[in-house]
């Protein structure tokens, strides 16, 4: 990089290809009376997930250390126990250290929640949604609903309720996949196959979504006690690449401070900075109503609809050019 | 030691891998939003020129190999190792067989050629693109076959086996590219 480049990353095709989709998006949400709302990006609170790493800086030279959102979910979720009713927004997030073809450490996310909707209901929405912003861009087959356990089992064979970590590995060696530096975390292992072995097995030109997530990987979903149990979440990929996040949320105040101070028992383990928890949205939680509410990554909807590769093509300009 | 963690993973990049010195080709960073993040890197062994891909936990760090591709000028073989020189500094280092592998056959003194140094010891080297070699052996040109069809094998002075057009003989000077091991054209004084 000489840095004398001041040229976009992103042709002028590809942004008012942007432009269309996020008045197409607009419009969807105005038609069903879901509200438009802006939270803040600097909060004192920043998510506690293991592998997420939030940004931080300082708003005055004697305030606490603030952070950067990862999502406006802890914002917009205190919205809605306040009684803002179905709300949607366009944040810009940032993940530290998250660059590569897909990633860029500051992106736009679309995020909304509907009260009274579990996480079935919500994929339909999106599911609408996607469709309509694709639909004059490329050609969609139809939608697959799998479970994250028929997913598994449909692409390569593999139950993964049922296999342990040994058996995993075990996969992965077979696949011919060399692995360094990941311990035993049965998580891990999961995320490595999926990324590695399911998602390119995946219909091509598809939304595919899958739902019911091992229980490991609840985040912030509701668990159903099923056996095995599952959290009730859901991704939503498309040629490969992680579109979407959702989940019907979870309302209990005790078990998600349990789930943070899991996350961040791990994130000290891992020798990372143990954040603040959010005392406003715990204190929130139990005024919330039921629902649902998903992320979808506007970015990489732009990608598909331009038909490139890489998110740098639809970026105005890019951090590291 | 020198280490690089994998942020820092970029083509051309030399790191150690079980104890030889590779270089990266490409290097993919892969990540579910919620979730492990991972590096999948496709890397070349530079001692026995393989390619393989592995897949790091994000965050790992891996010892740099002191690793340098430098122009050197092919002089003399002394019966054990080929001796190259640095041009500008003038030092002379002796690259052993296995370092030059397949490639010995393009081998010409006073070529110009890539040698890949590690600890400052040649472990590979690399041809021009072009090179031109004199044809030692090939049998006549059978007159009036002119089906063109596939042309005749000639070895040339360096031990290189090369398909030339019939016209071709003993003693001519012919352009190989060394990348395909084809004849590219006759070299006329």
């Amino acid at each position: 990089m000489t840095g004398d480049n001041d040229q976009p990353t992103a042709s002028l095709a590809t942004l008012q290809t942007r432009a269309r989709i996020r008045k197409r998006i607009r419009a969807f949400f105005d038609a069903k009376n879901v509200l438009e709302v802006e939270t803040p990006i600097l909060a004192r609170a920043g998510v506690t997930d293991p592998h997420i790493d939030s940004l931080q800086t300082r708003w005055s030279d004697w305030s606490e250390p603030v952070y950067l959102q990862t999502s406006p979910e802890y914002a917009m979720k205190r919205l809605l126990a306040a009684g803002s009713g179905a709300i949607y927004q366009f944040s810009r997030v940032f993940r530290y250290g998250e660059r590569g073809r897909q990633h860029h450490p500051e992106f736009t996310m679309l995020e909304w929640y509907r009260p009274g909707y579990d996480h079935h209901r919500l994929m339909l929405e999106v599911d609408d949604l996607i469709r309509k912003c694709l639909s004059e861009h490329i050609k969609l087959e139809q939608s697959c609903f799998w479970s994250y356990q028929r997913a598994w089992q449909d692409s390569i064979g593999l139950d993964p309720f049922t296999a342990d970590v040994e058996g995993l590995k075990a996969f992965v060696k077979q696949q011919g996949i060399e692995v360094s530096g990941l311990d035993d975390d049965h998580d891990s292992w999961l995320q490595l196959i999926m990324t590695h072995c399911v998602e390119p097995a995946l219909p091509k030109n598809t939304l595919v979504f899958i739902y019911d997530f091992p229980a490991s990987q609840a985040a912030l979903a509701k668990m159903r006690h099923d056996a095995p149990p599952v959290a009730e979440r859901f991704e939503l990929f498309i040629n490969g690449m992680e579109l979407a996040n959702g989940f019907h949320e979870l309302t209990d105040a005790d078990e998600q401070r349990q789930r943070f101070e899991v996350d961040l028992r791990k994130r000290q383990q891992m020798g990372k900075a143990v954040m603040p928890v959010d005392e406003k949205l715990l204190a929130a939680l139990p005024a919330m109503p039921e629902c649902a509410g998903v992320a979808v990554g506007v970015d990489r909807l732009v990608m598909i609809a331009a038909g490139v590769d890489r998110i740098d093509a639809v970026l105005s300009f890019v951090v590291d050019e | 030691m020198a280490s690089y963690s994998t942020s820092e993973f970029k083509s051309g990049l030399k790191i150690m891998l079980d104890g030889d010195p590779c270089s990266i080709v490409e290097n993919e960073f892969v990540k579910p939003g919620k979730g492990q993040a991972f590096n999948r890197v496709k890397i070349r062994n530079l001692k026995t020129g393989r390619v393989l891909e592995k897949t790091f936990k994000s965050g790992e760090s891996v010892e740099a190999a002191d690793v340098m591709d430098t122009e050197m000028q092919y002089l003399y073989n002394d019966g054990e190792a080929w001796y190259f020189m640095e041009p500008t500094t003038f030092e002379q280092l002796g690259a052993d067989e296995k370092a030059l592998g397949e490639n010995l056959k393009w081998l010409k003194e006073q070529d110009m050629w890539v040698v890949t140094l590690w600890n400052n010891v040649p472990i590979a080297a690399t041809p021009p693109n072009h090179v031109v070699l004199t044809v030692a052996e090939t049998d006549p040109g059978v007159r009036g076959d002119t089906s063109g069809g596939g042309g005749k094998p000639a070895t040339c002075d360096t031990g290189a086996v090369v398909r030339v057009p019939l016209f071709i003989n003993e003693g001519e000077a012919i352009k190989v590219d060394t990348r395909t091991g084809e004849y590219v054209g006759r070299v006329k004084d």
